[in-house]
């Protein structure tokens, strides 16, 4: 039977990190890109943030959480080597893609059409990282500039510019696919 | 500010993440320059859709169950023992002598509860969410539960009786994990919750239906059953009363 020290760090472990469960989960699925590699993903994750609760002195819980989601994550992209590169690692050919393309088009041109969810998630999980990533925290997981830097351990300049390209590669997606689709 | 600064901080500003000062500095250049104005016009256009599109994931029930039966839980030994009367077949006594506290549903949560049961039916439906532990044999399934939950669900064969057991699953119902067993009618799916009460009265099944789903509802020896299926209100309470013929026949025998 557990000491009641334990039942009571679970209780208050369960209320504050539970109610985060889809905030996480969501980023699990667009960094792996796999439902159960997902769940397995955020349950390792919650055992380890359980583990470090102790340690744990806030203020904010989600990019916590995020934070060992991701270390968890780059395990997971680690095993995977052969087909997906680690967080980290950032591709060349995504640094070198211009931040803009389709900028001289008139605005009245530029308005994308509704999509569905699916479609759309498509195109997000087609971003390279780390700009995926940071899209994701921001657009998706709504975290701030600074919990985000907090988050993927970088300064808030570098994620003003990986969001910057990733809103870019976003959206020359976004219109190539309706130019394809025309 | 030159158009490289611009079309980073642009983002800034779309974000309300900039100081009054910077703020006013972006605005200024975009309202100068046409190629920044296009950029910020595309990228909030952009931002809007996407805020209206549901971009989120819902982490499914069974991960939820998961993670819950991984923490700490509060184990009183009564319950344990009443866990092991089943095991034993002398539910009814060990219940009776024990005093059981545990779930109490109140009566007007049956119908929010109906609503998660059939819920928790539908989401078992979707690909790779039925069951847990698979096996067509009680003596496999029964023993996984044990540990994960407070109270172990009876876990019955009726494949004689034209009901396949097809295993087992961890689920979440009003908050908290409970044992689900899953049978098959032909090509139909059974899912059988099991939850504790402190209620140890029989309370007669009843047949409800909501969303095109029966769900007969029971009490019996300190537990709530909700059988729910798609199969007709008949068959259910076919299989109802073979499940319980069984139970009886298990505590008696």
């Amino acid at each position: 039977m557990p000491a009641n020290d334990d039942l009571e760090k679970a209780q208050r472990f369960r209320e504050a990190a539970l109610p985060y469960l889809d905030d996480v989960y969501t980023l699990a699925r667009y960094l792996l890109r796999d439902a159960s590699d997902a769940e397995d993903a955020v349950q390792e994750c919650y055992l380890r943030a359980l583990k470090h609760f102790d340690s744990y002195r806030g203020p904010a819980m989600k990019p916590w959480l995020f934070a060992i989601l991701r270390n968890v994550c780059n395990a997971e992209y680690a095993r995977r080597a052969h087909r997906h590169s680690a967080i980290e690692d950032t591709p060349d050919a995504a640094e070198q893609t211009p931040m803009w393309q389709e900028t001289e088009a008139s605005p009245e041109t530029e308005v994308l059409r509704s999509r569905d969810a699916g479609a759309i998630r498509k195109l997000i999980d087609a971003l390279a990282e780390p700009f995926k990533e940071t899209f994701v925290l921001r657009e998706i997981n709504n975290l701030s500039y600074r919990e985000i830097a907090e988050t993927i351990g970088a300064p808030v300049g570098t994620v003003m510019s990986r969001l910057a390209r990733a809103r870019a590669m976003l959206r020359a997606a976004w219109m190539a696919e309706e130019e394809h689709s025309k | 500010m030159t158009c490289d600064e611009a079309k980073i901080l642009l983002h800034a500003l779309l974000d309300n993440e900039l100081d009054a000062g910077h703020a006013r500095e972006v605005e200024a250049h975009i309202a100068g320059c046409p190629g920044c104005a296009a950029e910020f016009a595309a990228q909030r256009e952009m931002q809007r859709v996407l805020a209206e599109t549901n971009l989120r994931y819902t982490a499914p029930a069974s991960l939820r169950s998961r993670i819950e039966a991984s923490l700490p839980q509060r184990q009183q030994p009564s319950r344990r023992s009443v866990l092991r009367g089943f095991a034993m077949g002398s539910a009814v006594s060990a219940l009776a002598a024990s005093g059981v506290v545990a779930v109490v549903l109140r009566q007007d949560d049956q119908q929010r509860i109906l609503s998660e049961v059939v819920s928790a039916h539908l989401r078992s439906l979707q690909a790779g969410h039925l069951i847990d532990v698979v096996s067509t044999d009680q003596h496999t399934v029964k023993p996984w539960f044990n540990g994960k939950l407070d109270v172990a669900p009876p876990v019955i064969d009726l494949t004689a009786q034209g009901f396949t057991l097809v295993g087992g699953r961890l689920d979440y119902i009003d908050a908290r994990a409970i044992g689900a067993v899953v049978y098959k009618r032909r090509q139909h799916v059974i899912n059988l919750f099991v939850s504790q009460t402190s209620n140890a009265e029989y309370r007669a099944p009843k047949t409800e239906t909501m969303q095109g789903f029966n769900c007969r509802r029971w009490g019996n020896r300190g537990l709530n059953f909700w059988a729910v299926s798609d199969i007709g209100a008949d068959e259910l309470a076919e299989f109802v009363d073979k499940f319980e013929a069984a139970m009886k026949a298990n505590v008696e025998g």
